[in-house]
């Protein structure tokens, strides 16, 4: 493995809203590499999405290191976030989070038109395989489609990350096997280090590494040394 | 009780959203407030009048005289259908106030011999009437007391047919004869200037020659009685006394004044107040509605849980009522609140002894009933739609908002906007009728604004019309005599006298038909270039050769046209019938104006060149002297100096509309910012997930705001010029209200109405644009990418 993008020190996240505070993450200590596909699996309330949030930069965590290319995350404030998102995150949500009003263009230069270097959308969105309909609004497509245009969006600034959680949580089998295939078209033509948080199964076989969660806390990390291609998962 | 778990819901979900809850309810308080505010001022004052005038036993009828004797006073009560008579002695006296330069005037009337006027009561306010048999103890009426800081003890000269007299106040009075207390030949009432003295009959009658006699009677009618008839055999018993015709109350100076306040009062509080009550219901209607909307889910969540449409819709109908319920009782409270207020302000500016305060039931019920209706209806109208879906569906996220290119899309400006200003012009037109209400919200509280706001502006119009451009004169002199038109010269060699015209001022009745009004006609020189009439457009015009120029208002009343001839009834010396045409219609917004030249009026009257009155312009480094001057002068009876009577009368005016304005602009500006604090806080609920996705994106706090806060401002920039429109659509109506005989407003809207009106409301803009900024910042980016929508 190459260089590492994020390293994690026994962060830990307490939510303290009500009578008894939520412990969602207990000590998580984790590497993500340059360029690699890794499924966070669990089930809910392990703590996946909690991570996700905190390497995505929108929380912070309560106690504990995230250094992302060598600067500490948890130091920074709401404005520095902020240009931390805009600058080096993708997300990917599992309800695509389109804004209605823009067309698949549109929503993708949205992002593109405060990026530094990004691509051109129609760059971005023929590497989903959605160039032929760029021009329609979220309204008038299918929701794997959407799926590929928030992924269009996330990926046109050229992150260093993208974050997905619960890509096709919301997708039948068919349209989530096509919103898998572009996210790895995604990794292995711009290299993008790409996490994926799902609680399918069957995805962990498309990733380089599979990490388990269970009750806030990583219980395994496997290395899948027989990755499958998207067309070969069924669930 | 039980409280069911529906009810804890309908607590806390209004305690959840307190901010909106309470603005909404300010805005169906402000307009609940202002109709009750304003009908309970009016009713309440019209009512205080209507008892001060019964308990006083303010007279029906008026009639004076030259010298009537004593025994025509049965004889007036002998009339079918009098109940009282009351025979007084009344002069005008030129008053001298120590430490005061400017002359002032008064009314002397005489009590009865024994006891106190049974008519135009006294409401004795300090100090006691005065001894019968003195001959220098007088009664001042209470504004001129205050006006002078007069109390009993002080003393004041009096010109008393030509002897100076000294006269000790031992009393202040007021009388519903004198609630505005006018000088001849004044336009508004100077307190400090004018006075009303009440002296012994024994006085009045050794100064003024009158034992045995009167020249003033006053009558009360029965209720049976028919009013034209009685003053026929009232004018036909005086008429070989030198009786002039008489008058009913609503030619009584006073009363006439004061019902035209009333009628402005009446007309802005049945005017502007319902305007106020609709654009709130409209906005409560609205603003409802659409919180409703956002609860779709919920209700579909209920509804799958088995509750009843009715259940669903009886909880939203709670939630509407009770935002509505709160607002109400604001509103009435305040309204009550403020209206007492408000009516203790003009009690005292009108002098009255004592307070009724009438609010109607009515009002209430009104003003409450259509707040309620607004809500429900509202509320209803959302629950429907959410009650109609299957509660899957209704649960399920909805479908992404369709929108579609349209034809502006093609446009290449367009193609260069940046995606959030696409974002919010597509929102703008995705939602054509919800973008229209709130911009008719944000424009119906600038249209309340402009016209609350532009009252002040016609005033100022009016006064530049009737004191710069009209009646240029400094000062005008009335003589108690005709004199000679030598009086011209005589004047003109007083100290600071810099040019003088003669005129005349006669009383007469104009008739034309059925149709008849009692004024004074004006006589001017030819050639005058003091006093300058002025044609409808408000160009000058001289006065005309032949024939009498007519205000439009005059006009109006006797029902003529250019060309068309009027009876004139002179009150005055031969008491000559003339016919004359109307030659021409003149602009003028204070009283009622007739106007011929001098000299045909002195051949019509038969009288010679005689004259009345006269005009002057002055040197105001000198005036000190001129008014020692005409203070000395006998034949005298009044000065009206203009100066002082512009002050005054835009203090009155101003003072009486500028309580009310005040109150509107406050209550309007509560509508403004209610209207876009709630249209923006929906929108924020509406929104909260497509903002949050662009935090998410990496779009600053402020890229965020400026979407939502670019879509206010845009409604804001539109409704500006749509409610300066709608506002001088509801000054026309408001000017109409405000049209009387004494007073006709004219329709000025100046630029600084139209930019305060839009100030306010942008101020409210930006007040709601932070609120709504500090909720954006705060938005929770998980929560809202977590959840569906």
């Amino acid at each position: 493995m190459t260089r590492v993008v994020f390293q994690t020190e026994s962060i830990t996240k307490v939510y303290d809203t009500g009578a008894v505070p939520v412990h969602a993450l207990r000590g998580v200590t984790l590497q993500l590499f340059a360029g690699e596909i890794a499924v966070l699996l669990g089930p809910s309330g392990s703590g996946k999405s909690t991570l996700l949030n905190i390497l995505g930069g929108l929380d912070v965590a309560s106690s504990g290191k995230v250094i992302f290319e060598g600067s500490d995350l948890s130091a920074m404030d709401e404005g520095a976030l902020t240009e931390y998102r805009r600058h080096h995150i993708g997300f990917v949500f599992q309800f695509y989070n389109l804004i209605p009003s823009l067309t698949a263009r549109e929503n993708v230069a949205l992002v593109t038109e405060i990026a530094d270097n990004p691509m051109h959308p129609e760059e971005a969105l023929d590497l989903v395989g959605l160039k032929e309909r760029m021009d329609h609004f979220p309204a008038e497509m299918s929701g794997g489609e959407q799926q590929r245009v928030a992924i269009a969006r996330a990926v046109a600034k050229r992150p260093k990350v993208l974050l997905c959680d619960e890509p096709t949580g919301a997708l039948d089998s068919k349209t989530g096997i096509q919103v898998i295939e572009a996210l790895i078209t995604v990794n292995v033509e711009l290299g993008t280090t790409t996490a994926i948080i799902t609680h399918n199964a069957p995805i962990k076989d498309i990733a380089q590494r599979v990490i388990y969660f269970h009750d806030g806390q990583i219980v395994r990390v496997a290395e899948n040394e027989h990755r499958l291609a998207p067309s070969e998962l069924d669930w | 009780m039980l409280v069911t778990a529906l009810d804890k819901k309908l607590f806390r979900d209004l305690m959840h959203m307190r901010g909106q809850a309470i603005a909404i309810a300010l805005v169906i308080a402000a307009g609940v407030a202002t109709l009750i505010l304003a009908t309970g001022a009016y009713s309440s004052l019209d009512e205080t009048r209507r008892t001060y005038y019964e308990r006083y036993r303010f007279a029906d009828i008026f009639a004076q005289a030259r010298r009537a004797p004593d025994y025509l006073k049965e004889k007036l009560s002998q009339i079918p259908g009098v109940s009282v008579v009351e025979t007084r002695i009344v002069f005008p006296v030129l008053l001298d106030i120590e430490g005061m330069n400017a002359p002032a005037s008064g009314q002397l009337i005489s009590l009865p011999r024994y006891g106190a006027p049974v008519l135009n009561g006294l409401f004795l306010r300090s100090g006691r009437m005065p001894d019968p048999n003195r001959d220098d103890e007088i009664i001042v009426n209470e504004p001129f007391a205050k006006a002078n800081h007069f109390q009993p003890g002080s003393k004041l000269k009096a010109i008393l047919n030509g002897r100076k007299r000294e006269l000790t106040i031992v009393g202040v009075a007021l009388s519903p004869e004198f609630i505005y207390a006018l000088a001849p030949g004044e336009l508004v009432p100077d307190d400090k200037r004018f006075g009303v003295l009440w002296i012994p009959h024994e006085a009045a009658a050794g100064a003024f020659d009158l034992d045995g006699a009167f020249n003033d009677v006053s009558l009360k009618l029965r209720r049976d009685a028919v009013a034209a008839e009685v003053m026929e055999r009232v004018d036909t018993l005086l008429e070989p006394f030198g009786g002039t015709d008489a008058y009913a109350r609503k030619d009584q100076q006073s009363y006439a004044f004061l019902n035209t306040e009333l009628t402005q009062l009446e007309a802005m509080a049945y005017v502007i107040p319902p305007i106020f009550l609709a654009v709130a219901a409209f906005l409560l209607n609205m603003t409802l509605a659409r919180i409703i909307a956002l609860e779709r889910e919920q209700i579909g969540l209920l509804k799958a849980l088995g509750y009843k449409r009715v259940t669903i819709a009886m909880h939203y109908i709670k939630f509407a009522g009770l935002i509505a319920v709160v607002g109400i009782l604001i509103g009435f409270a305040g309204g009550t609140w403020l209206g007492r207020g408000l009516t203790r302000l003009y009690a005292e500016f009108y002098h009255f002894p004592f307070l009724v305060y009438l609010y109607s039931f009515k009002v209430y019920l009104a003003a409450g009933g259509i707040s309620m209706a607004a809500a429900l209806i509202g509320a209803l109208r959302a629950v429907r739609d959410a009650v109609n879906l299957p509660p899957a569906v209704a649960m399920a996220a909805p479908v992404p908002v369709r929108y579609k290119q349209t034809w502006l899309s093609h446009f290449a400006l367009i193609k260069r906007l940046s995606q959030t200003t696409r974002m919010i012009l597509r929102h703008l037109i995705r939602y054509p009728l919800q973008s229209l209400l709130t911009t008719m919200g944000i424009a119906s509280s600038v249209a309340l604004l402009v016209s609350s706001l532009f009252t002040l502006d016609s005033i100022d119009f009016m006064v530049d019309v009737t004191y710069f451009r009209t009646m240029r004169q400094d000062v005008s002199v009335t003589f108690n005599e005709i004199k000679s038109l030598k009086v011209v010269q005589e004047m003109q060699r007083l100290p600071g006298v810099l040019n003088a015209e003669a005129g005349r001022s006669v009383p007469v009745t104009m008739r034309n038909g059925a149709r008849s009004k009692r004024l004074a006609l004006s006589a001017l020189p030819q050639g005058g270039r003091i006093q300058q009439l002025l044609s409808k457009e408000l160009n000058p015009v001289a006065v005309p050769d032949t024939g009498v120029a007519l205000t439009e208002k005059l006009a109006e009343i006797l029902g003529v046209h250019l060309g068309d001839r009027i009876i004139i009834e002179v009150h005055y010396g031969q008491r000559r019938r003339l016919e004359q045409p109307v030659t021409a219609i003149l602009q003028g917004y204070l009283g009622l104006g007739a106007y011929m030249a001098l000299e045909p009026m002195n051949a019509a009257l038969g009288d010679g060149r005689a004259a009345s009155t006269a005009n002057l312009i002055v040197d105001e480094a000198k005036i000190d002297q001129l008014y020692a001057k005409l203070k000395e002068m006998p034949s005298v009876s009044g000065i009206t100096l203009m100066k002082k009577s512009l002050q005054i009368f835009r203090k009155t005016l101003v003072e009486n509309m500028n309580i009310m304005t005040m109150v509107y602009v406050v209550l309007s500006s509560i509508i403004a910012f209610g209207v876009v604090y709630n249209s923006a806080r929906i929108q924020l609920s509406e929104r909260g997930r497509e903002l949050a996705s662009l935090r998410v994106l990496g779009f600053t706090r402020g890229e965020v705001s400026q979407i939502l806060l670019g879509e206010v401002a845009i409604l804001v920039a539109l409704a500006i010029p749509l409610g300066w429109i709608m506002g001088y659509g509801l000054a026309v109506e408001i000017a109409q209200g405000l049209d009387t005989e004494l007073f006709r407003m004219p329709l000025i809207v100046s630029r600084a109405t139209y930019t305060q009106a839009a100030l306010v409301v942008i101020a409210a803009a930006i007040f709601s644009a932070l609120v709504i900024k500090y909720r954006i910042d705060r938005l929770d980016l998980i929560a809202v990418l977590k959840t569906r929508e």
